[in-house]
């Protein structure tokens, strides 16, 4: 399927209207992380705005394509787009972290379009890993897509999930690296290098794609791609800059967990304008 | 001389029943199928088995996944590596959602026997009654794990399914099986005894010893160990001049735990604990480790005669 330059930049539009939306959650809250949550916007907002089947008035859509969060941490991403996507109403959005809100401090099943929770790290490659083998059990069609971290993918639970599904052939499976090169306490080669990472994933029998993951481009023809797989489940390796969009933000470790403050979120506003 | 069965084998078997019943029922394992008999299942349903290899933390975070699109998720490895190995997957991907997965677990307790301490889960129940939502049934015999097979499977949510190693002798003349009721197993007003598992077959013995010395137990086999029938021992303590709690498994937080919080909220009386006290197992046959444990009938017989005397 070829995109157009005109889609490509409605995409690259929405990305950024996704970007300001989390900055705004995320300032009213107070606390939750924006580095991460804005690393993955483009690959997220491309896969709901132009690649997922799905349905946000029929949550139980048997056909629907799944996507989990497995970096559960990175929820403001994930409530942005399914706001914006229709799933529930954004001004929900500034009720983020609150006490008796749909939008918990992690995923959870109250969310509307949340089917599992996530934020105990390394567990969401097996839950779509579960979801991939229930589509072949019923002999469905539909599709699982799977985020995660770079530093959460030092969990040895992911690579359980990793051999377990090449083991039973799910091409129906797509994994999405966030490769931004920072955790918590600082970059991932000082704290646990990953690398070799394409050679891992390929060692554990995945077909992979490694991209810019901020070229919608190449994101596209990437989730293309993982559909003609056979045989095998996809990871795409992609390549990313923690805080991308908000200059002040990017590569800065601190932002992994730091919500902006009002001062902050005005500028990062302007920048994302 | 009353039927001896594996509880395993009944556990193969009546997943092949529900197989057949509904196709919506999956089954998973971590490399010990045949040990957990799961591997009947698998032969008669090979699509819709699933074996994971020695990655248990893997399968049940695979569960949740399948039980979010409806499926009923049976998962089997040993006790020790299911509840201590995969809790964090537990609690978050399966407890939290509140998913229909059913953890069925054996090789549970000392009676494991010469494998030793790293395969004797003392502590499982614990683990599995702290986490909000969680069903547990500690089935007394062969004909009783068929009942807790088939009450988790069509009771939704998550169900924590206990079962041992060693064949066990069929418990006669039980009540009719029902999920969260204890069963009185013996009538009796002077003292009461609390059993769940293995532990059901010393009391019955220890029970008919004290009837000789003029001593009337009142037996009651807790099967469902969450959510626990208040009213009977409630009605217990009221009744009788003491409680023993024996089980196969630490005395903290297990069965004699959710007796003692019961009664000391709400009538306090004396509760004799028989577990494992703070200690790990080790290797052994099993009859020679429930005695190195004071886990025997004659244990359980000395402590009822201290509530009385």
């Amino acid at each position: 399927m070829q995109y157009s330059d005109s889609q490509i930049k409605e995409l690259e539009e929405k990305a950024k209207q996704i970007r300001r939306l989390i900055i705004q959650m995320l300032a009213k809250a107070g606390s939750g992380h924006p580095g991460g949550s804005l690393s993955a916007a483009d690959l997220i907002t491309a896969l709901f705005f132009a690649v997922l089947r799905h349905n946000p008035k029929d949550l139980n859509w048997l056909e629907r394509d799944r996507f989990h969060m497995s970096k559960g941490h990175c929820c403001p991403l994930w409530y942005a787009v399914l706001a914006e996507a229709g799933y529930f109403s954004k001004d929900k959005l500034l009720t983020l972290r609150q006490l008796g809100s749909i939008l918990q401090g992690h995923p959870d099943r109250r969310t509307p379009g949340v089917d599992v929770a996530s934020g105990s790290l390394g567990q969401g490659l097996s839950v779509a890993l579960g979801i991939s083998l229930a589509a072949k059990i019923d002999k469905k069609d539909y599709r699982v897509y799977c985020l995660m971290g770079d530093g959460e993918i030092q969990e040895g639970n992911i690579w359980e999930a990793a051999m377990a599904a090449s083991h039973y052939k799910c091409n129906n499976l797509c994994g999405i690296v966030d490769y931004n090169g920072f955790q918590i306490d600082g970059k991932t080669k000082d704290i646990m290098e990953l690398e070799p990472l394409v050679a891992k994933w390929q060692a554990f029998g995945w077909h992979t794609i490694e991209i810019d993951g901020h070229s919608m481009r190449q994101i596209l023809d990437a989730y293309q791609e993982a559909k003609t797989i056979k045989g095998k489940p996809t990871v795409i390796i992609a390549h990313t800059i923690k805080g991308k969009g908000v200059s002040f933000m990017e590569n800065v470790v601190d932002f992994h967990g730091r919500a902006p403050t009002k001062e902050e979120a005005e500028k990062a506003l302007k920048e994302l304008a | 001389m009353a039927e001896m069965l594996y509880q395993r084998d009944i556990y193969g078997k009546t997943l092949v029943e529900l197989g057949k019943q509904n196709k919506d029922i999956v089954v998973l394992d971590a490399d010990l199928s045949s040990s957990t008999r799961t591997s009947i299942f698998a032969k008669e349903f090979p699509e819709r088995f699933f074996n994971f290899g020695v990655a248990e933390q893997n399968m049940m975070a695979t569960a949740a996944g399948l039980a979010s699109c409806d499926k009923i998720v049976f998962v089997s490895t040993f006790a020790m590596f299911a509840t201590g190995r995969a809790w964090d997957q537990i609690r978050n991907s399966i407890g939290y959602n509140n998913f229909n997965i059913k953890i069925v677990a054996s090789h549970a307790g000392l009676s494991v026997g010469p494998d030793g301490s790293s395969h004797q889960a003392l502590e499982d129940i614990a683990l599995m009654r702290v986490i909000p939502n969680m069903n547990i049934i500690v089935p007394c015999d062969g004909p009783q794990t068929r009942d807790a097979v088939i009450a988790a499977a069509n009771n939704p949510g998550p169900f924590y399914i206990r079962l041992g190693r060693p064949k066990v002798p069929s418990i006669e003349n039980k009540d009719e099986f029902k999920l969260g009721r204890a069963q009185v197993l013996t009538k009796g007003s002077d003292v009461t005894i609390i059993a769940c598992g293995i532990m059901v077959q010393e009391a019955l013995i220890a029970v008919n010893n004290l009837l000789s010395k003029g001593i009337k137990a009142r037996l009651i086999n807790i099967h469902t160990i969450r959510p626990l029938d208040s009213d009977t021992i409630l009605k217990a303590a009221k009744e009788t001049k003491g409680i023993v709690v024996c089980e196969e498994h630490t005395v903290i937080g297990g069965l004699a735990s959710g007796i003692d919080e019961i009664v000391a909220e709400n009538f306090p009386t004396k509760v004799i604990r028989l577990g494992i006290k703070n200690r790990f197992g080790q290797s052994g046959e099993p009859a020679d480790l429930l005695k190195e444990y004071n886990l025997t009938s004659s244990d359980i017989e000395k402590a009822a005669l201290s509530c009385v005397s």
